[in-house]
């Protein structure tokens, strides 16, 4: 601001000054025009960005940064706790995980149904896991065929602990119509 | 009749009285009249003169009243629930069955409930009278905005009651429910566009930071979940809904009244 108005002063008449000006920069008392919306836009400012600053911690403050959620990675204990061709619901209820035995190896089917997210149920008669929801209907393997489910249960990490044991890490995700259950910690090689 | 003045009379004319009700004594003129239900704060969100058709039931079904009138039974009945109800994973089930059993009086839980059923019903029905007289058209179209907002607000209050008691249905219900976030455009993580949001390999919209997340306070249902609906369920939209309920009966008055039938 009092750039401006020296820079006014000195277009005018750079030797001498108008005394309108010298009795504007006299009187301090006073408040000009000018100062006034200065002041005003520097009140705005402030009001603004207090108001924004105050809003953003509000936003903040809904996303915490530590969470009291259940542990995401566990040990299921020896591939040879696993039959084949068996689905195991000992997991089922603490850790939301089916583990699955072939011939080849095991994986680790997540419980949630990709259509909505409730819990189906394995029907050993049908081979099959069915939701009471909706109705949607898997194969052993996790594809989807029947009922409003879009895409197949996802698989969870799967890996071997140093003593032997498998742990099943929930935090990664393998979906099979994005290619991922090809990818190696999807799938137990025994 | 007798010069001396009655009990009542005398009330009415004191210093008590006068200063709670201004305009001096029993109001006699049309003009007194009006200026009683002015000076109130609760009655001047209401005309002063109603036309007669606007008590016509036919017209109006007295739907708006009636979801008022249950809005009020529910912030009673449940004031009084949050005596008893812990919102804990660990109490919030068994203190329902504690107010349904235990507790006298405990129909005051079935109250809450069955009310809440109702003031959605009589919203909506609301909303269908409104359309179907033609009410929504200018100069009440502004009002047909804010009547939509709190259609959305009561559907939300019955959102985030419904999964206090923390039953299986509770449970599920808000698991569908909150799933459906995860769709949302750009702010959900499975949503069109938050793909976008992205620097590389880093995106911004995950699991641990979309509006679901903000919604259940977490990756899954849980504590934080119960907690939050528990305080948006008995604060935070109780708080906002009155505030455009108050605009809502007071723009009534400033449109010109309740629409005329045709």
């Amino acid at each position: 601001m009092p750039d401006k108005t020296d820079k006014k002063t000195a277009t005018l008449s750079p030797s001498a000054p108008p005394p309108a000006a010298l009795d504007n920069a006299d009187s301090n008392s006073e408040v000009t025009r000018r100062s006034f919306f200065s002041w005003l836009s520097i009140g705005w400012i402030a009001f603004v960005a207090a108001t924004g600053g105050f809003f953003t911690m509000m936003l903040r403050f809904f996303f915490p940064n530590v969470l009291f959620e259940p542990v995401q990675t566990f040990r299921a204990g020896f591939p040879d706790d696993y039959q084949a061709g068996q689905v195991d619901l000992r997991w089922k209820a603490k850790f939301g995980t089916w583990i699955v035995r072939n011939d080849e190896g095991i994986y680790a089917l997540s419980t949630v149904c990709t259509h909505l997210g409730c819990t189906p149920n394995w029907l050993n008669a049908e081979q099959k896991f069915k939701c009471p929801c909706h109705g949607s209907g898997f194969r052993k393997t996790g594809i989807n065929f029947e009922g409003p489910a879009p895409r197949p249960l996802e698989r969870f990490r799967i890996i071997l602990a140093d003593d032997g044991q498998i742990v099943i890490d929930k935090t990664k995700k393998y979906q099979q119509e994005k290619g991922q259950w090809s990818d190696p910690e999807a799938f137990l090689k025994v | 009749m007798s010069e001396k003045k009655g009990l009542l009379q005398r009330l009415a004319e004191g210093q008590i009285w006068t200063s709670i009700f201004r305009g001096g004594g029993t109001p006699k003129s049309r003009r007194q009249r009006m200026m009683v239900v002015l000076n109130s704060v609760f009655l001047h969100l209401h005309p002063v003169r109603l036309p007669k058709h606007a008590v016509k039931l036919k017209f109006t079904w007295c739907m708006g009243g009636l979801s008022f009138f249950i809005f009020l039974i529910l912030t009673i009945s449940g004031i009084l629930l949050m005596f008893y109800y812990r919102p804990t994973i660990e109490y919030a089930y068994t203190d329902i069955i504690d107010l349904a059993e235990q507790v006298p009086f405990g129909i005051m839980r079935e109250i809450h409930r069955w009310g809440a059923h109702a003031m959605v019903i009589t919203v909506w029905l609301h909303m269908f009278r409104v359309f179907m007289t033609g009410s929504y058209k200018p100069p009440r179209e502004f009002n047909w905005a804010i009547g939509v907002i709190l259609l959305l607000l009561t559907l939300l209050l019955s959102f985030t009651g419904y999964l206090l008691p923390w039953d299986q249905l509770a449970i599920w219900a808000i698991a569908v429910g909150s799933n459906m976030a995860r769709a949302t455009p750009f702010l959900g993580s499975e949503g069109p566009g938050a793909a976008l949001l992205a620097i590389g390999d880093i995106n911004f919209v995950t699991v641990a930071s979309d509006v679901r997340f903000a919604l259940i306070g977490g990756r899954f249902l849980g504590e934080a979940t119960l907690l939050r609906f528990y305080v948006l369920h008995c604060i935070g939209l109780p708080f906002i809904i009155m505030i455009f309920m108050a605009v809502h009966f007071w723009r009534i008055r400033k449109d010109g009244g309740i629409s005329t039938p045709v």
